[in-house]
């Protein structure tokens, strides 16, 4: 049962292991570190503060770009790399809808939000036509939006940095009234019990895994397999309107040159951080979750030692290279070994 | 027939009339709008200025690229425009476009950046100069005379030209010791990752008394943190906010009392280059050959409306 248990979960000892380090590190490199604080910010709300609630909230955007990746992953076995693009298309839409209509409402957020979804719902069908119909690669396929998209959304805001003045929207952003856990942090949560939910309720996840797997097996048992890849997709266009939408909510700002940029390189080294196979197939969304928040505590750190501006992207390449390499399978097989031994060890010992 | 004739006469008398008014052809190379706002406000100032009505006929060519800009140059002087207004991509690789130009009699004026090009090949140059708004920036504010000033310096893209300007005035009074250092992190430009920062500060529990961002979004950034912690900022609160670029949200800021000061790059080159096309025309000389753009620094205290009308880039 207990070995059941282990092999079950061991994908996520990797992720665990680098979460593990970078806390260990942090309480001996300063005890206070994840201490958290209840303050009262400047509209008066009582809020929680600390390096934790900084690392959860800072990782939000990434966390749902993460989720959707690791589906496209699994089901492609390539990765989308216009998510920050179409972020910055799904924020500038966000941006506009807002700015067309009146005074802003719940109900005119809510209405932005959708149409901003359906805006990048549609792009993501885009960069699923090209891969899952004309079987492009999809780092290729992406690279279209990739290139394109800050453009597009550059277009949309009519060249300016477009700014939205509205309570409800920095409660969207930063902490609405009464409540002292960012929103993000809570949006972060209902996305991942959604996606919890669809693979509870519907097979999504068994498909994604057998189309990742081996897609004419997956065609062979009658898995529309274009449609499935199609459809992660199209979720990921979601997770990137999330992502967007969390992001010009914190500054009530888009600014399509530097909003999410980047961010598309973390989102792969989530999915990689957390043990799934890049190459598609069998996947654990907790995995990238948790790596993506590995990814924000690293970043944390790094300011929180004041790591001077011009190392601090080398600082960061140098744990990368330390977390992936212990999670690659050389080293898995190796530590395997080793575990088996010392197994086969300890039994001649009691015989 | 006769109507007709008579209708192309003077339709033709018009044009001439007209080319006659506008007597001054200009090429102007420079940057396209969507570069930056700096450059959106940059070609805006030009297009105002390079009109008709004020006696010109100007062509214009934008490119972020080096060798289409040498190439629409080129064709610039073979259509004989009267002066040249080049803002290049790159510094270097004009000699022979520039030789050609003076070998036609065309006047060159270098606005924005400066080129490597010998003297002798351009009339006068309206350059920024961002070392000189940095230190803008720090002479304000050492006028504050604060007992003691704990900065957090948010830095731009590393080694891009606003970065180095805004950060070397900065840096002196680190090293004098006139200012302590609380943190000095780059956030390349982004707003998100200037709160960040600032959160890390809070967090730490260190001091500090001045937020110094090299622009307006990061400054943004920086007063989204300073509010998520309770922090008060600008010209009643704790806090000095310090930003640059001038976006019109951002004076509006200044003007509220949220931030203390925003510095300026000045986009606008185009009035005074005119100017001394009229000293040229009117048979004149010109008394510098590089003149430095003044660069404004605006103090929440003196700010109005008229100056975010006036100065204000973007909506």
């Amino acid at each position: 049962m207990k070995r059941n248990f282990l092999s079950r979960y061991s994908q996520l000892l990797v992720p665990l292991v680098a979460v593990l380090l970078i806390v260990v590190f942090n309480l001996i490199r300063d005890p206070g570190f994840f201490s958290i604080e209840v303050t009262q910010n400047n509209t008066g709300n009582t809020v929680l503060s600390g390096n934790l609630i900084s690392i959860l909230n800072g990782a939000s955007e990434l966390a749902v770009l993460a989720m959707g990746m690791t589906l496209v992953t699994a089901a492609c076995g390539g990765q989308d790399i216009s998510v920050g693009a179409l972020a910055a298309i799904a924020g500038s839409v966000f941006v506009k809808v807002l700015k067309s209509g009146g005074e802003i409402t719940g109900l005119s957020i809510l209405l932005a939000f959708l149409a901003c979804c359906a805006v990048a719902v549609i792009f993501g069908a885009f960069n699923g036509t090209l891969v899952a119909v004309f079987r492009i690669q999809p780092m290729i396929a992406t690279l279209v939006l990739y290139t394109c998209g800050r453009s597009v959304a550059y277009w949309i805001n009519g060249g300016a940095t477009p700014t939205l003045t509205s309570p409800l929207i920095t409660a969207l952003g930063g902490f609405i009234p009464g409540i002292p856990v960012p929103t993000p942090i809570l949006l972060v949560i209902v996305t991942g019990i959604l996606f919890a939910l669809t693979f509870r309720f519907t097979s999504l996840g068994i498909y994604t895994q057998s189309v990742g797997v081996n897609q004419r097996a997956a065609r062979l048992n009658g898995i529309n397999t274009v449609g499935i890849k199609l459809l992660t997709f199209m979720i990921l266009g979601a997770c990137c309107a999330i992502s967007g939408v969390m992001a010009v909510s914190r500054l009530s700002l888009i600014n399509h040159e530097t909003i999410l940029l980047e961010i598309e390189m973390d989102a792969i080294l989530a999915v990689a951080i957390g043990g799934n196979a890049l190459g598609g197939g069998k996947f654990r969304m907790s995995g990238s979750i948790i790596g993506a928040y590995a990814i924000q505590a690293l970043t944390t750190t790094l300011y929180a030692m004041k790591v001077p501006s011009t190392a601090i992207k080398a600082y960061k390449a140098l744990v990368i290279i330390l977390i992936v390499v212990i999670g690659s399978p050389v080293v898995k097989q190796a530590f395997g070994r080793l575990t088996a031994r010392w197994r086969a060890g300890k039994g001649g010992v009691q015989a | 027939m006769k109507k007709l004739i008579a209708l192309v006469v003077s339709l033709v008398m018009l044009m001439t009339a007209a080319v006659a008014l506008a007597d001054v052809t200009v090429g102007i190379v420079n940057n396209p709008p969507s570069e930056s706002g700096y450059r959106e406000a940059n070609v805006k100032d030009f297009e105002s200025v390079f009109t008709a009505e004020n006696g010109y006929t100007a062509k214009t060519y934008y490119s972020l690229k080096n060798d289409e800009q040498l190439a629409a140059a080129q064709q610039f002087i073979t259509d004989g425009v009267d002066y040249l207004l080049i803002s290049a991509a790159e510094t270097t690789g004009w000699d022979a476009v520039l030789t050609s130009a003076k070998e036609n009699g065309i006047k060159v004026f270098l606005f924005d950046r400066m080129i490597d090009i010998d003297d002798s090949l351009y009339e006068a140059a309206v350059v920024s100069d961002m070392a000189k708004e940095g230190e803008t920036a720090v002479n304000w504010l050492l006028s504050l005379n604060k007992d003691e000033y704990n900065v957090i310096h948010i830095q731009g893209a590393m080694g891009s030209d606003a970065q180095l300007g805004r950060t070397g005035a900065l840096d002196a009074q680190f090293e004098s010791g006139a200012m302590k250092k609380v943190v000095q992190q780059t956030a390349t430009w982004d707003e998100a990752e200037a709160k960040k920062i600032v959160e890390s500060v809070i967090n730490s529990g260190e001091p500090f008394n001045v937020i110094y961002a090299e622009n307006d979004g990061m400054a943004r950034g920086a007063v989204a943190a300073l509010d998520e912690a309770g922090i008060t900022h600008g010209v009643e609160g704790d806090v000095v906010i310090m930003g640059f670029d001038c976006n019109k949200w951002a004076l509006r800021e200044l003007l509220a009392g949220n931030w203390n000061y925003d510095g300026q790059c000045s986009p606008f080159q185009a009035q005074i280059i005119s100017d001394m096309i009229k000293t040229l025309e009117e048979g004149g000389t010109l008394e510098n050959k590089i003149v430095i753009n003044e660069e404004k620094g605006f103090d929440a205290a003196t700010i109005t409306e008229a100056d975010i009308d006036t100065y204000g880039l973007g909506e």
